[in-house]
């Protein structure tokens, strides 16, 4: 046979086994309005950019006339492809091919990608839509699984994980998002649980839905599991593609840093926060107001608001911003926000992108449910995640900052490297009703008129520590700044910093409060 | 930011004009426990009860069974007392979380 003739031989063998699934197996994909694993790819990645490896694995199962079964690519698609450039490793589940099942080979090809990735050090994207284990294969199955969470755990602070719910991810299956960096899901597509609706129903005779139980509104609302929701396929994939571009390729790098622009002239900083603290705005307008291009891409937009977490620019560099949300449950640090911040300082650490903090809050959520939920617990790792991290972490003090929230802000305390606060900022113990009441307790009980005495007593305290100078006689603070050099003083304290170096003690690793 | 239907929130004697979450309206406000009523556990159907109202019963021992998902779970007492008031029937299907049986 001529080299020509085995090339047009390879070109049909390629042909046949990409089909995936078959025709009919297609079109049932496409009317759950999903595209297929092949399409997916494309869709993400640079134009001609990707190359597929492991074609033509197949399965070695021969239990349950399985050997009489050809499973094209054994269900699941890997290779190496560019995001704007750059390089990425990227598995996608098929599900077209017996429901995207994982059996020994389909976990092998996934693993191998993975393996690729760290040699390379590149960020890993992984698109599941599986039925989950391959039955017939057995604990083949299960072992598959957790060789993939190991490699996770490996990698994970070392190369960006990305994980993308686009179809079903049940049981075991879940857990490998649930160790990587970023899941994506999409509404009415992405489905996760460790119990489906049937097991819940037979167990506990409670029904539910699968999208009720685990879709992706679930996910980005309720549970916290999922960092970005979108509506369609192709809205997600830009939203990888835009969280591809804010990070680096992995731990020894800086993310890419592009060309410094100044934000839009229509926020004007000095006038969106109100001046009396019990006034809610959004404080995303004032990143807007601070960041390149007024640009600011907010993670975990639905899931516990009262605290602000995202990436924006500042003179080009990536910079990951967490901010008290007053708008939203008065700004309060509870057992969700915590997590919520906590969890994104690591991964800002682990990757070299400095933190900005924004501080407004009042302290943190009274009440049974969040004593009895482990805010002790939920709280200190945020306490935890700033005091361990090393990379330059700048405070700017907005408004109030009280009690055991200010020190959990990144305050100086936990070895901030730069801490500004702005003319209207009250760093107290508590706020001036709650600390008036306790310190003259005693005056107002005996006072003749005891609400007279309190507000006047309010007043005092207000007038002489609901103010930043207090804390700046100290030295707990830096510097007191106009709202207008915020970004000045930004940009100055993050190319101050860019080669910071800190020591931490030698250790195996810390102990955390997961 | 006029629009937006905001609530007050104390935290530390202060009240904070802010928007309040459904997941934070919807939280499980606490009961003090009362092991004088007994509830269902799971949906299911009173299978047969072995006590009558006004009878005096011993912590552990057995009220009735209710059968849920096939299988015949055995309801005991929850304390030594007198049971006040039987709110069910045998061969009643109920939901989860009824009050079954009252005790003093």
């Amino acid at each position: 046979m001529s080299l020509k003739r085995k090339t047009l031989e390879l070109l049909k063998r390629r042909e046949q086994v990409q089909q995936g699934g078959g025709e009919q197996a297609i079109k049932k994909q496409a009317a759950m309005g999903k595209m297929t694993a092949r399409e997916r790819i494309l869709a993400l990645l640079d134009k001609d950019s990707f190359h597929e490896y492991d074609l033509f694995v197949e399965h070695e199962a021969r239990d349950f006339d399985m050997d009489k079964k050809i499973l094209h690519g054994d269900g699941v698609i890997i290779g190496t492809g560019t995001i704007f450039g750059a390089p990425v490793c990227i598995y996608a589940q098929d599900f077209t091919v017996a429901g995207g099942s994982l059996g020994l080979m389909h976990a092998r090809k996934i693993t191998k990608i993975m393996d690729h990735a760290m040699k390379l050090k590149v960020p890993i994207i992984g698109i599941n839509d599986s039925g989950g284990a391959r039955i017939q294969e057995g604990v083949n199955s299960l072992a598959g699984y957790g060789e993939i969470f190991y490699r996770n755990t490996l990698a994970s602070g070392v190369i960006p994980q990305i994980s993308v719910i686009l179809g079903p991810c049940a049981g075991g299956a879940v857990y490998s998002p649930a160790l990587t960096d970023f899941v994506f899901v999409v509404d009415n597509i992405s489905k996760m649980f460790i119990t489906g609706p049937e097991v819940i129903k037979t167990v506990l005779g409670e029904e539910i839905s699968m999208e009720d139980l685990g879709g992706a509104r679930v996910h980005s609302e309720i549970t916290g599991n999922a960092h970005f929701f979108a509506m369609s396929e192709l809205e997600c994939f830009e939203q990888i593609k835009k969280l591809i571009s804010y990070i680096p390729w992995n731990n020894l790098r800086k993310a890419k840093a592009f060309k410094s622009k100044e934000p839009k002239k229509t926020l004007k900083i000095g006038e969106i926060i109100p001046s009396d603290p019990k006034q809610p705005y959004d404080v995303r307008d004032v990143i807007k107001s601070i960041v390149d291009d007024s640009d600011f891409f907010e993670i975990m937009e639905n899931w516990a608001g009262n605290v602000v977490i995202g990436f924006g620019r500042i003179a080009g560099d990536t910079i990951g911003f967490v901010a008290n949300q007053p708008l939203v449950l008065a700004g309060v640090l509870d057992v969700d926000s915590s997590d919520k911040a906590a969890r994104f300082i690591r991964y800002c650490n682990a990757f070299n992108i400095p933190l900005v903090t924004l501080v407004d809050l009042p302290g943190y959520l009274p009440g049974v449910d969040q004593e009895h939920a482990g805010v002790i617990r939920h709280g200190a790792k945020m306490l935890y995640a700033y005091s361990e991290a090393t990379v330059p972490k700048i405070t700017v003090i907005l408004r109030k900052a009280y009690g055991g929230g200010y020190i959990a802000m990144n305050s100086r305390h936990l070895h901030a490297d730069f801490v500004f606060a702005w003319p209207g900022a009250e760093i107290a113990v508590m706020g001036p009703e709650g600390a008036a009441n306790i310190i003259f307790r005693k005056e107002i009980l005996e006072a003749e008129d005891p609400e007279k005495m309190r507000k006047q007593k309010v007043k005092e305290y207000k007038e002489k520590f609901a103010n930043p100078y207090v804390a700046a006689a100290k030295g707990y603070i830096d510097s007191v700044i106009e709202p207008e050099e915020t970004r000045k003083l930004l940009i100055h304290a993050i190319q101050l910093s860019s080669e910071k170096v800190e020591d931490r003690p030698k250790k195996k690793h810390g102990i955390p409060p997961f | 930011m006029e629009n937006k239907d905001f609530k007050m929130l104390n935290i530390d004697g202060t009240k904070y004009k802010t928007l309040i979450p459904e997941k934070y309206e919807n939280r499980k406000v606490w009961e003090q426990p009362d092991k004088r009523i007994l509830k269902s556990f799971i949906p299911g159907t009173i299978l047969k009860l072995f006590v009558t109202e006004g009878q005096k019963v011993k912590e552990g021992q057995r009220i009735l069974i209710l059968e849920a998902m096939k299988v015949q779970n055995r309801i005991l007492a929850p304390i030594t007392g007198t049971v006040k008031s039987i709110n069910v029937e045998v061969g009643e299907k109920i939901p989860k979380n009824k009050l079954l049986i009252e005790f003093e």
